[in-house]
């Protein structure tokens, strides 16, 4: 039995020069985005993981896949990804305690005997032929030899595969559909509540945050004419936040306002 | 070089998948490990497509990108919607019907 080492092609050396520096690289970022706490970092490593694809599959006559590899993953998916750790809030890093106890050296026990039977497997598997290469499957460029294919042999899953986006699409505005559990008031009964309130404080609005030469952003409390800091004119997400810095310090009685007399 | 070497890094990166999505906890970095998953299922795809000379396995890698991407959007979906009503992303906090 030949195995696959022997029965295939020899590539050129250009790609063996790529493929030694990239596929190394892309085996370590693809570890380090195991081993980071922080999920950005993994989502960086990983971008740079598809980019290392994206160049495989470039170098392997896959010119059209290479280029969706790049536009769809590390262009609109990893975007995403990003996009949705913004949201959910960046510095939240991973605890890395393990919360079922002996889980990790179980899990890293399975890969290495998954890993090794994979790798064993391909080293002893054949093909019982030399390589073909993909010139003679390319003759008319790639994106046409792809679109013939696609659009032939392969229609109905192509039409499948359409059906499948325009259902995640809908499934997806059905789950950031936000129901509301309250009715939303209108502008009259807003006004109405203003000035029927308990109090007319609010009548004109709530007062801005303060503008200071030291401080001039929204997390500063604007100052009464008593000098005195208002807290209603933060907004509450601060606050619910903790970005606020503490009115007292901006307090007229606490900021030195005494101008030396010229004589 | 042999080309079967991409066959290697494909095994490899899938078993580091693998093992990220037992292993982190962060929802969304578990869902990067799936597509890593997928990426190297799919450089498995081309690379076989090379020795066969024919073009189906990059016909069957382009769909996986299309399921891929639809997973992605469903998935942050869940991962949103679950942060929104729990404040947590990490997927040990969603065990309610454990309890």
């Amino acid at each position: 039995m030949i195995n696959l080492a022997t029965s295939l092609g020899q590539t050129q050396t250009p790609e063996a020069v790529m493929f030694w520096i990239l596929g190394p690289s892309a085996v370590l970022a693809a570890l380090g985005m195991l081993l980071v706490k922080k999920a950005v970092h993994s989502a960086i490593l990983l971008a740079w993981v598809m980019i290392t694809l994206a160049i495989f599959y470039i170098a392997q006559d896959a010119v059209f896949l290479g280029i969706v590899q790049i536009v769809v993953y590390t262009g609109a998916v990893m975007m995403l990804f990003l996009f949705i750790l913004m949201l959910v809030g960046v510095d939240s890093a991973d605890s890395l305690t393990e919360t079922i106890p002996g889980l990790r050296p179980i899990a890293i026990t399975a890969a290495i005997g998954f890993g090794g039977l994979l790798v064993s497997l391909l080293g002893r598997a054949t093909l019982g032929r030399q390589m073909v290469g993909l010139t003679v499957a390319n003759t008319d460029g790639n994106v046409q030899e792809l679109a013939k294919k696609l659009f032939s042999t392969y229609v109905w899953p192509f039409e499948v595969v359409s059906a499948l986006l325009i259902t995640a699409a809908l499934g997806a505005m059905v789950l950031a559909h936000h129901q509301r559990t309250i009715i939303r008031p209108t502008q009259r009964e807003q006004s109405i509540n203003r000035f029927r309130g308990d109090s007319m404080a609010s009548a004109a609005g709530l007062p801005g945050p303060g503008v200071f030469a030291r401080h001039n952003a929204v997390d500063v409390p604007a100052l009464l004419p008593d000098g005195s800091a208002a807290a209603a004119s933060i907004s509450a997400t601060l606050k619910a936040r903790g970005d606020v810095i503490d009115s007292r310090i901006f307090e007229l009685s606490e900021v030195d306002t005494s101008v030396e007399e010229e004589k | 070089m042999n080309a079967a070497n991409y066959l290697y890094v494909s095994a490899l990166l899938f078993t580091i998948g693998a093992v990220g999505v037992v292993v982190r906890r962060n929802a969304i970095v578990v869902f990067m490990c799936v597509e890593l998953m997928l990426n190297a299922a799919n450089l498995a795809f081309v690379t076989f497509s090379r020795f066969n000379g024919n073009l189906d396995g990059q016909v069957v890698a382009f769909f996986t990108m299309v399921v891929a991407a639809c997973e992605v959007v469903v998935g942050l979906a869940i991962i949103v919607t679950i942060y929104r009503s729990r404040r947590s992303a990490s997927v040990d906090d969603a065990s309610l019907l454990k309890r």
